[in-house]
């Protein structure tokens, strides 16, 4: 299965952005597997973030995590202000506190415009992008999360057996 | 398994504990049959809970989604429940598995309905049919798909 749309200048991504290692995560803030993935993920981008392009897309299965969406609101309206990855990682580092007033406090923490910030959680555009990822996801055939994507084709493990490959694939190099 | 084609043979299951849903019914739409071995998988790989998020894009090709799986209409009932899912898991449940084995997707040794996929067209027909390995979820690009080329087909 591969990746519909590929990466493209819309996306979220950090790393070498211009590395021919592409990695995309699709996952959901409030689920525990992502959060599981989170620290792992950091580490593979200590080791090769020089040579990986690593892109976050939003899969928030709402119905069974009832605060995935907002937070996923909240770290595309930092987006706005240029701090995606900030409240990605302020999101994943305390999976616990979800609630408005958590990302409020937050963004507040962020230095963010919160007027902008607050009105941003509540702009269209923002759920339209959201939506947009969710059904890029379920059309390259994301089955849950977290689901990643090496250079467009769908990898079949979790972040464990990513790092592992990357570590492989680089010490036969 | 039953292939595209052929006739999706008609059934009448639980889908609540006190309703039930006849297939014919739905002639004049599509209809999804997501045939699963069991209630209560692993929630964030669970295949129920993506289609319930699913159902927007579902609806766009005027699609009905019933999960099927030999569980009793009680168990789907507290299922249904604790993952907030807002379409019918019918119960294949007695005689049990006989419309999972009218499909061709009974896997006798489990006692349990294997993971496999059915699109039927607004003519009661088989569109589209899958089966995955049970331990694998098979998303909902193939159903998608599958839908869209209904429409284009007309």
């Amino acid at each position: 299965m591969s990746l519909h749309p590929a990466i493209n200048e819309k996306d979220h991504a950090k790393g070498n952005l211009k590395a021919t290692l592409e990695i995309v995560e699709y996952g959901d803030y409030q689920c525990p597997y992502c959060g599981a993935a989170y620290p792992v993920l950091n580490e593979m981008m200590k080791e090769f973030g020089s040579q990986v392009k690593f892109v976050f897309r939003n899969f928030p299965l709402s119905e069974i995590h009832p605060s995935a969406r907002i937070a996923a609101l909240a770290a595309e309206a930092a987006a706005l202000q240029g701090k995606f990855w900030e409240m990605h990682d302020a999101i994943y580092n305390d999976q616990s506190h979800l609630h408005t007033k958590d990302l409020l406090q937050r963004a507040t923490s962020l230095g963010l415009d919160m007027d902008k910030f607050a009105n941003d959680l509540e702009e269209e555009d923002l759920a339209n992008r959201i939506d947009a990822d969710f059904e890029s996801g379920i059309r390259s055939g994301v089955n849950g999360t977290p689901s990643f994507f090496i250079n467009g084709k769908k990898f079949d493990g979790g972040a464990d057996n990513l790092l592992q490959l990357l570590r492989e694939s680089t010490e036969t190099n | 398994m039953l292939q595209p084609s052929e006739v999706a043979p008609d059934f009448t299951l639980y889908a609540t504990p006190d309703q039930k849903i006849t297939l014919s019914e739905f002639k004049g739409r599509n209809v999804i049959l997501a045939f699963y071995p069991a209630d209560w998988s692993p929630v964030c790989s669970d295949q129920m809970a993506l289609y319930n998020e699913t159902l927007p894009f579902f609806k766009k090709y005027d699609a009905e989604i019933f999960g099927i799986s030999v569980d009793s209409k009680w168990c789907h009932f507290a299922f249904e429940q604790s993952r907030n899912l807002h379409f019918p898991l019918l119960a294949d449940f007695e005689p049990k598995g006989a419309v999972a084995k009218k499909y061709g997707v009974y896997d006798e040794d489990e006692g349990e309905c294997k993971r496999a996929l059915f699109v039927i067209n607004k003519a009661g027909v088989i569109a589209w049919s899958y089966v995955s390995p049970t331990a694998i979820n098979p998303g909902a690009d193939g159903i998608l798909d599958a839908l869209e080329s209904l429409v284009t087909i007309g």
